[in-house]
């Protein structure tokens, strides 16, 4: 638009997010972006991931540096048509500087909150007010709440949204049982008891998307609707080698390959996240709860759970989201699904499209929450 | 994750065993306080207030305040160690660990080997150190090395919460005696830390920023320095490598050699006296194992040879501090940094 200034400001990404530091620019002054174009690469103190521009324009100033720290909201770059004065670009910056307030100073967003239940302690992020049908999303194995740090807001709009972690994880109960599908799910079900939940959409991703698949199967009347993001449970194959080196590795170094498998572009994988893992698993019973779960669910190396045919007699409406560079659950496995399972197939997107492309996972989500 | 300071974050790593393993017995002097007179119990919990609320919790069977004798009570926790139980014993300062060397360098620290294996000695000792509590030459000391020094022993230096609850965990619930040193400047400092149990294992360090021209290795508070150091001179364009070795005894040769070969810069920050202290040790390390693979000539960051002074005016340039880690790194970086 001529004559019109754009504001290019830091993304809040999480509902904890307070600060971003830029990283890195891939444009500089004078280029011309269009909207989605990945411009720069923001890292936080949860993750590191490139920034697409929500604008389109010519760059005219690029307010923020790489290697600075700067609030939500402030400043990072301007975009403008040439019809716009350079005097009028500097006197807006200095707008924006003298008039910026940090948004919700000291709020770091919703904490943590754990509940009892029939299957032991359950830790779970609520967001979200409304009378809408709830949501539950599920992470898969070694995850935990944070899996859904990027999309958890965006689909808690009119409803209370509930990221849980599941035995064996986080900081719910170490405890896991015999650690097959049916255990987690049976503690799926212990939590919505204990929170007074009914029915909620489920999303779920990876082992989470097997459990999903099996509270359709065995309790239709709790769930509303199913979002499988790279689900396990609809194939034998599984990439051993994450798993094994997943529970293997204690040192960052080690481990750091196992956790790149994950994504398509490896930089995505930060220090943090890395340091967040080893922690995990530092936890007394963290580590026997991963191989009794892994024994379990993948015994042999393939998955012990296979419900594909199954689907086809499954009233609840579901819905899959998949990155074709998936390298732990291959995209393949979606082909065995019936034609009234939609499918989204993502371009250059590993097996966290969650993290990886959440703007087209929150898009997948939504469209099941009516 | 909640945010807890290294007192807090030692109090619960302390009540979590006791509640896991009936075995772990806490004893010190004024640990609970209030012992021997009447008044107010537990008027204390140590005398940073460290130990503070777990004696009513826990009663005075496995809570002990002893004499001001570190000698006898020392000697008791190596004793009862070797005999079946898991003490946790706190000795205040560690300066004043000179009375009772017997005890630690050549009982505790032998058990094991002069009785071929079979005895076991899991005891725990924690002890304050270090300077800039303007406590003067008698309390502000950072006898670490020594210790480093016998065989037999094992020690920990916690560069922050986090670390705190995860390695004296490890301490109670190792089989040999261990040695934790909490550094006195510390105890207010806050960090992320969980509410479950968690151990961190000894000889693994944490290599807590990684770069490309310079490898920091720091011990304990210094680690925290290092890292301020490393992100100033981030911005000026030197990447640097921090490493905290977390324990000094087992020492990780591999990672410091590993980071060491990568940067081919070393820079060594120790808050002990100069002489035989872990910069000198890691200095000569790498020194004889990766000569070759150095570009210039390692660093030592340490305080003088000389007693810590009571006068804040010159406690406060004793202390290495992270200006001379930056102009330490500059130094190796050579001219025109």
């Amino acid at each position: 638009m001529s004559g019109v200034i754009g504001e290019i400001v830091m993304p809040k990404w999480g509902l904890a997010m307070q600060e971003g530091m830029l990283a890195a620019w891939s444009v500089k002054e004078g280029d011309t972006v269009g909207k989605g174009q990945e411009i720069c690469d923001i890292e936080t103190s949860k993750i590191a991931n490139v920034f697409e521009s929500p604008v389109d324009g010519k760059v005219r100033r690029l307010v923020t540096g790489a290697g600075e720290t700067v609030p939500v909201g402030y400043l990072l770059a301007v975009v403008a048509d040439d019809s716009v004065s350079d005097a009028d670009i500097e006197a807006h910056v200095a707008h924006f500087k003298e008039t910026f307030v940090v948004e919700d100073g000291g709020d770091s967003g919703p904490v943590p909150e754990t509940v009892d239940t029939a299957s032991g302690r359950i830790r779970y992020l609520a967001a979200g007010e409304g009378d809408g049908v709830p949501v539950i999303l599920v992470h898969g194995f070694g995850g935990d709440y944070l899996s859904w740090l990027m999309v958890q807001a965006d689909v808690s709009q009119g409803r209370r949204s509930y990221a849980i972690d599941l035995p064996g994880h986080g900081g719910s109960t170490k405890e896991v049982g015999h650690g097959n599908v049916g255990a987690l799910t049976n503690a799926v079900c212990s939590f919505m008891d204990a929170m007074k939940i009914d029915k909620a959409h489920f999303v779920g991703h990876s082992l989470g998307g097997a459990v999903c698949l099996d509270m359709a199967r065995n309790h239709p009347e709790k769930i509303e609707s199913g979002t499988l993001i790279a689900p396990a449970g609809l194939g034998p194959e599984i990439n051993m080698d994450y798993i094994d080196g997943f529970i293997r590795e204690k040192r960052a170094r080690k481990l750091r390959p196992y956790l790149e498998l994950l994504v398509n572009e490896p930089s995505l994988i930060s220090s943090e996240m890395v340091e967040e893992v080893i922690r995990y698993k530092r936890l007394d019973g963290a580590e026997a709860a991963l191989n009794t779960i892994a024994s379990a669910c993948f015994q042999g190396g393939h998955q012990t759970l296979e419900m594909v045919e199954r689907v086809q007699r499954m009233k609840t409406p579901l819905n899959v989201v998949w990155g074709e560079n998936d390298r732990i659950l291959p995209v393949a496995h979606a082909d065995g699904l019936p034609d009234t399972v939609p499918v989204t197939r993502l371009a250059d997107t590993g097996h966290l499209p969650q993290m990886e492309r959440p703007g087209e996972t929150v898009e997948a989500i939504r469209a099941m929450l009516g | 994750m909640p945010k807890k300071s290294y007192r807090q974050a030692i109090n619960e790593a302390i009540r979590q065993e006791m509640a896991r393993d009936e075995r772990v017995i806490i004893m010190g002097e004024d640990i609970s306080g209030g012992m021997g007179a009447p008044g107010e119990q537990d008027a204390w919990g140590g005398p940073m207030g460290v130990t503070k609320g777990i004696m009513p919790d826990f009663s005075r069977d496995r809570v002990l305040d002893t004499p001001i004798t570190e000698s006898a009570f020392i000697g008791c926790a190596a004793g009862a160690a070797a005999t079946g139980l898991r003490p946790v014993a706190e000795l205040m300062f560690v300066d004043f660990m000179g009375v009772c060397f017997d005890q630690i360098f050549n009982q505790a620290a032998k058990f094991k080997y002069m009785f071929g294996g079979k005895a076991v000695t899991p005891l725990t000792i924690r002890t304050m150190y270090g300077a800039g509590f303007r406590a003067a030459s008698q309390h502000s000391q950072c006898l670490y090395p020594l210790f480093t020094h016998i065989p037999g022993l094992k020690v920990a230096l916690p560069s922050n919460p986090y670390e705190a609850k995860g390695l004296l965990t490890q301490a109670i619930r190792d089989d040999d005696p261990v040695i934790v040193f909490e550094h006195k400047a510390m105890y207010d400092d806050e960090g992320e830390v969980p509410d479950e149990a968690y151990t961190i294992p000894f000889g693994e360090a944490n290599v807590t920023r990684e770069g490309d021209d310079v490898t920091i290795v720091a011990f304990g508070r210094m680690v925290n320095f290092a890292n301020e150091a490393a992100d100033n001179l981030e911005k000026a364009g030197i990447s640097c490598t921090v490493v905290d070795p977390r324990t000094t005894s087992p020492l990780d040769r591999d990672t410091i050699l590993e980071t060491t070969e990568e940067t081919g810069r070393l820079v060594v920050v120790d808050e002990a006296h100069p002489r035989c202290n872990m910069a000198s040790d890691i200095v000569g390390l790498v020194s004889q194992e990766m000569f070759g693979a150095l570009k210039a000539a390692p660093q030592m960051v340490t305080a003088p040879h000389c007693p810590v002074p009571f006068s804040p005016a010159l406690e406060d340039i004793y202390v290495p501090g992270v200006a001379r880690i930056e102009a330490a790194v500059r130094q190796a970086m050579g001219k025109g940094h």
